[in-house]
């Protein structure tokens, strides 16, 4: 293997004091494995490894995306602070071009965490990839990200947050929805009205192998991206797809996740999910690592590695090859579809219930987005948490058209508070944020 | 009484202690060629007419194990790896008598593949039949469970004259320095051992009683005979000596800056609390990066003699020296020529020095005090600019629990140290550029036999207990016990003191000496399924680098 090195940022915070409770997946021992293959392999003596120290995220980062109720300081603690932090750390190496990519090896994760922040659902409280992403384009102007998902649950939250934003491409690789958390994430869910193909799920068969992955990276997802033309990919890098993970059912390898990040080649790396801790974890870490760098990762293998016990069945190449078929469809049929949508209202809504699984939360939400040609569109939400706690938000998108601000700012200043806890004000072309 | 001798470059230094007072100090010519003869010569100068009977102890810093690495005089080794996954072998071949095993640990010290004797015996026989007699046998994880190294060791003991353990080297993760390290130590057994013996026999020569005692890379001591057993240990102690002598000089208890300017280059060192600190890993000799405990410092090619040059609109300092100042008869203009000529110190011809620092006046079209001012002012910042990378990249090192990112501990130097030839002249520009007061110590020109003189034994040891394995591992001792599930943290605490300290006094240190201090101290618990099925204990303990008890903080030498 000949490639050129890379120099690759490495933000590792293990954070070894802290849990969501004492036998809880993400748990204090979750990265104690991690730590040591990565300094036995001694990759951070390697000149083109380079260790950085996390920064901490600040409560500004957290409502230029989310709206937390009834604040950002509540609903987090130091801990996501500094994962965020980690994930901001690691853009900022890139975007200053200090190293040519880098993985953020931090925890706890954020891929569940939706706009609306009420507490925490699958193991998350704040989006970290959406924050360092809005922290990005915040500092460093505006830019086409693709978000490649490849936890094995679907990061609904990042859909969520991403569902209008025409500049953001969400690609979400996961095992099938009607057999895992959180049972979204199918096909027809494709973005909203005014980001219609910036949205694409794969749900992937349970026992899905290496051969599925990198036949969906090759045949879907990097397509995609030459015709998307991003000008950063990050990679939400859930390590769950493992053949060892303890809460999923799928046959994804260390080999695998290091030739995915090879191919994929991304800017960013972030670390969502991924519970095997002893047996996985050290593995594909180092292997994405290496991988990243640019250096020969086909050694780095699990001790009870064996690719044919593990392939996959035939039935599961034919299934995927199929939905690929359909998905690269959808995918080039986008703009037509998006021309031929006929919508009776200048206002489209939808309504939603979201569970947070980890606070036992449940959230009844109506969306309201403007149907706009010019811009992601004004968006409001009315939501209510355990049928008590109810705010509105009004969120003006970044590059906002005249009209989107206008309406935007006349229904903040005119919706009754009353029925509501908090009304909310996000400009996230102007970076204001209100609360009243 | 303490006799301290400091192997240096071009000169070898001695000096006698008496009640922590400098009593006498020496200086003769180094003969590399000759150290015993060095030793003999400076020895004799020193003791003239001293009581040999109130000799307490002589402590050696020597170059010897440094020289033998750097100028290749070393035995050919043979390298028997365990790798299992991860790097590719050929990042890991140290030469081309580097092989590879299939047998390997994991992480936990879970043996995941047998070693294969077939494999083994092969290997051993290949060597031997290339005439090797020295062998590093490494594991990776080894640490983590020593019995695989063992193993290979047991198969192969009679073919080998020496048997270099990767464990042995450190508790400490990270298998390339792993194997750096055991194959240095394998490589310049022979040559070590052979100076030992020599030394040892000199001394006996003397009194044949004393304890003699090396200083090694960490700034602290070893009993020379423990010494030859894991040689490597000795690498770089030139450095630490200076370290370790600017501490005993200094009387300080805060934050500081420690200077060493020489001819050729600048040690930069840096003391958090008067405590020096060490490299995080291990040192690094020729471009091998070794698990070997070692101070922290950085050099930087800046000193009193570095050759000054004016390239495209820019003067240059260093970074080599090509001889000595000009003032003094060398080629080439110097940092010490512009001190000459602004007045800031007296010596040499400052004649030369205008015509030399002139050169380079004439190209610039300003005045020579001008050009000497620039070159001064240059070569002072370029060494503060190094200071503050070196506390900035100590400040940034990265932490992994929330605690330490909120405490955020930071080094912020209150006072600065500098020994060395141009130390009083460029002192004070150097305060002030590091914004802290300055103080050159007396007797800064045997800073370096004075520091091994006064430093304490140190070592360390790593206790690793996993109560679902029911396993405890004394790393640096390559020993394995069965524990009970229900081992806890504390017992394992005082199991590393007990070790620590009964590692300490087979060194040579004196009970007096032995402060302990827990450097390491996290336990996990182990959860499988939903239930926590053991307990992940990781401590390491040590006796930090410092100087001998009683030596008075309050009348320092």
């Amino acid at each position: 293997m000949t490639k050129p090195l890379r120099k690759t940022g490495l933000i590792f915070f293990p954070a070894f004091d802290w849990a969501i409770s004492s036998t809880h997946p993400e748990r204090e021992e979750r990265l104690l494995y991690t730590q040591d293959q990565v300094f036995e392999e001694g990759l951070l003596d390697l000149d083109n490894i380079i260790e950085y120290k996390p920064g901490m995220a600040t409560v500004d980062d957290i409502n230029r995306i989310h709206i937390c109720v009834p604040d950002a300081a509540s609903v987090t603690t130091e801990s996501h602070l500094i994962s965020a932090g980690g994930a901001i750390t690691a853009a900022d190496k890139v975007l200053q071009g200090e190293v040519d990519n880098a993985f953020a090896l931090v925890r706890p994760p954020g891929h569940h965490s939706m706009m609306v922040v009420h507490g925490a659902r699958g193991f998350c409280n704040v989006n970290i990839e959406a924050i360092m992403v809005e922290y990005i384009r915040h500092t460093y102007g505006p830019k086409r990200v693709a978000i490649i998902d490849t936890d094995c649950h679907h990061g609904d939250g990042t859909q969520d947050i991403y569902w209008h934003d025409p500049d953001t491409l969400y690609i979400s690789i996961h095992q099938d929805g009607r057999t895992l958390y959180p049972g979204s994430g199918f096909p027809d869910e494709f973005g909203g009205p005014n980001a219609l193909g910036a949205t694409i799920n794969i749900p992937l068969p349970p026992k899905t192998s290496e051969e599925g992955f990198l036949y969906v990276l090759d045949n879907l997802i990097m397509p995609i991206l030459d015709d998307f033309k991003p000008d950063l990919i990050v990679n939400s890098a859930g390590q769950d797809n493992h053949y060892t993970d303890p809460i999923t059912d799928m046959r994804f390898t260390a080999q695998g996740y290091a030739i995915l990040n090879d191919r994929l080649s991304p800017d960013i790396a972030v670390l969502e999910g991924g519970y095997s801790v002893e047996t996985a974890l050290p593995y594909i870490n180092v292997g994405i690592i290496l991988a990243m760098a640019g250096i020969d990762y086909s050694y780095v293998t699990e001790p009870d590695y064996d690719p044919q016990a593990i392939r996959q069945s035939p039935e599961i190449n034919q299934y995927i090859e199929k939905e690929v078929g359909l998905i690269h469809d959808l995918w080039n049929n986008r703009e037509a579809k998006k021309a031929s949508m006929k919508y009776n209202s200048e206002f489209i809504s939808r309504t939603k219930n979201v569970y947070y699984d980890t606070d036992g939360i449940h959230e009844k939400q109506t969306e309201t987005i403007r149907v706009c040609d010019d811009c992601g569109g004004l968006l409001t939400i009315d939501s209510r948490a355990n049928y008590m706690n109810r705010i509105f938000a009004v969120i003006i998108p970044r590059g906002s058209c005249s009209t989107c601000r206008k309406k935007g700012e006349e229904i903040f200043n005119t919706t009754d508070q009353k029925p509501f806890k908090y009304v909310y004000f996000q400009d996230r072309e102007r970076d204001v944020f209100l609360v009243k | 009484m303490i006799l301290g001798i400091d192997v240096g470059g071009t000169h070898t230094d001695a000096v006698i202690i008496d009640d922590f007072t400098v009593k006498k100090t020496a200086k003769v010519l180094t003969n590399h060629e000759n150290l015993i003869e060095t030793f003999q010569k400076v020895t004799d100068t020193i003791l003239g007419d001293e009581n040999i009977d109130d000799l307490d102890r002589i402590v050696l810093s020597t170059t010897m194990s440094t020289n033998a690495i750097v100028q290749g005089k070393i035995n050919t080794v043979g390298m028997i790896l365990a790798s299992g996954p991860g790097l590719a072998p050929s990042m890991l071949k140290i030469n081309e008598h580097t092989h590879f095993l299939s047998g390997y640990v994991n992480h936990r010290g879970i043996k995941i593949a047998e070693t294969d004797y077939d494999e083994v015996s092969s290997i051993s026989k290949r060597l031997k039949e290339t005439g090797i007699h020295h062998v590093g046998i490494v594991g990776k994880f080894s640490t983590r469970n020593p019995e695989l190294e063992t193993h290979i060791a047991d198969m192969i003991n009679d073919d080998f004259e020496h048997l270099s353990f990767g464990h042995r080297m450190s508790g400490n993760l990270n298998f390339p320095r792993r194997v750096a390290t055991t194959y240095l130590n394998a490589a310049i057994w022979d040559t070590y051992k052979t100076f030992v013996d020599d030394v040892l026999k000199f001394v006996e020569t003397i009194k044949a009683s004393i304890p003699i005692y090396i200083l090694k890379a960490d700034g602290g001591t070893s009993a020379i005979n423990q010494s030859a057993k894991y040689p490597v240990g000795t690498i770089l102690s030139g450095p630490a000596a200076s370290i370790m002598g600017i501490l005993s000089l200094s009387n300080f208890t805060e934050d500081a800056i420690a200077l060493d300017i020489g001819g050729t280059t600048t040690d930069i060192a840096i003391f958090a609390g008067g405590v020096p600190l060490l490299e995080p890993f291990g040192v690094t000799i020729e471009g091998h990066k070794t698990l070997t405990r070692g101070l922290r410092s950085k050099s930087i090619g800046v000193g009193g003699d570095s050759k000054v040059s004016y390239d495209n609109n820019d003067i240059i300092i260093g970074p080599e020296r090509a001889g000595p100042a000009a003032a003094f008869g060398g080629p080439y203009p110097t940092p010490t020529d512009a001190m000459i000529i602004l007045g800031l110190t007296d010596i040499g011809d400052k004649q030369m020095a205008e015509i030399a620092v002139g050169a380079i006046a004439d190209k610039m079209g300003v005045s020579v005090p001008e050009t000497a001012q620039t070159i001064f002012d240059l070569s002072c910042r370029k060494i503060a600019d190094t200071v503050n990378e070196m506390i900035e990249e100590i400040n940034n090192k990265p932490v992994y629990t929330i605690h330490e990112i909120l405490e955020g501990k930071k080094i912020s130097p209150k006072a600065l140290f500098v020994v060395g030839g141009p130390a009083k002249p460029m002192a004070s520009r150097l305060g002030e550029l590091l914004g802290c007061p300055y103080h050159i110590p007396d007797h800064s020109e045997v800073a370096n036999a004075i520091g091994a003189a006064l430093a304490r034994t140190t070592t360390e040891i790593t206790l690793l207990a996993d109560t679902e394995k029911k396993i405890m591992t004394l790393v640096e001792e390559g020993l394995q016990q069965e524990i009970s599930s229900q081992f806890e943290r504390q017992e394992g605490l005082s199991i590393c003191r007990e070790r620590l300290r009964e590692r300490a006094l087979k060194m040579g240190a004196q009970e007096e000496d032995i402060e302990m201090e827990i450097i390491e101290d996290q336990t996990f618990n182990m959860v499988r399924g939903y239930y926590t099925t053991g307990q992940n204990i990781r401590l390491k303990a040590q006796i930090k680098p410092g100087l001998i008890a009683g030596f008075r903080k309050e009348a320092s030498i």
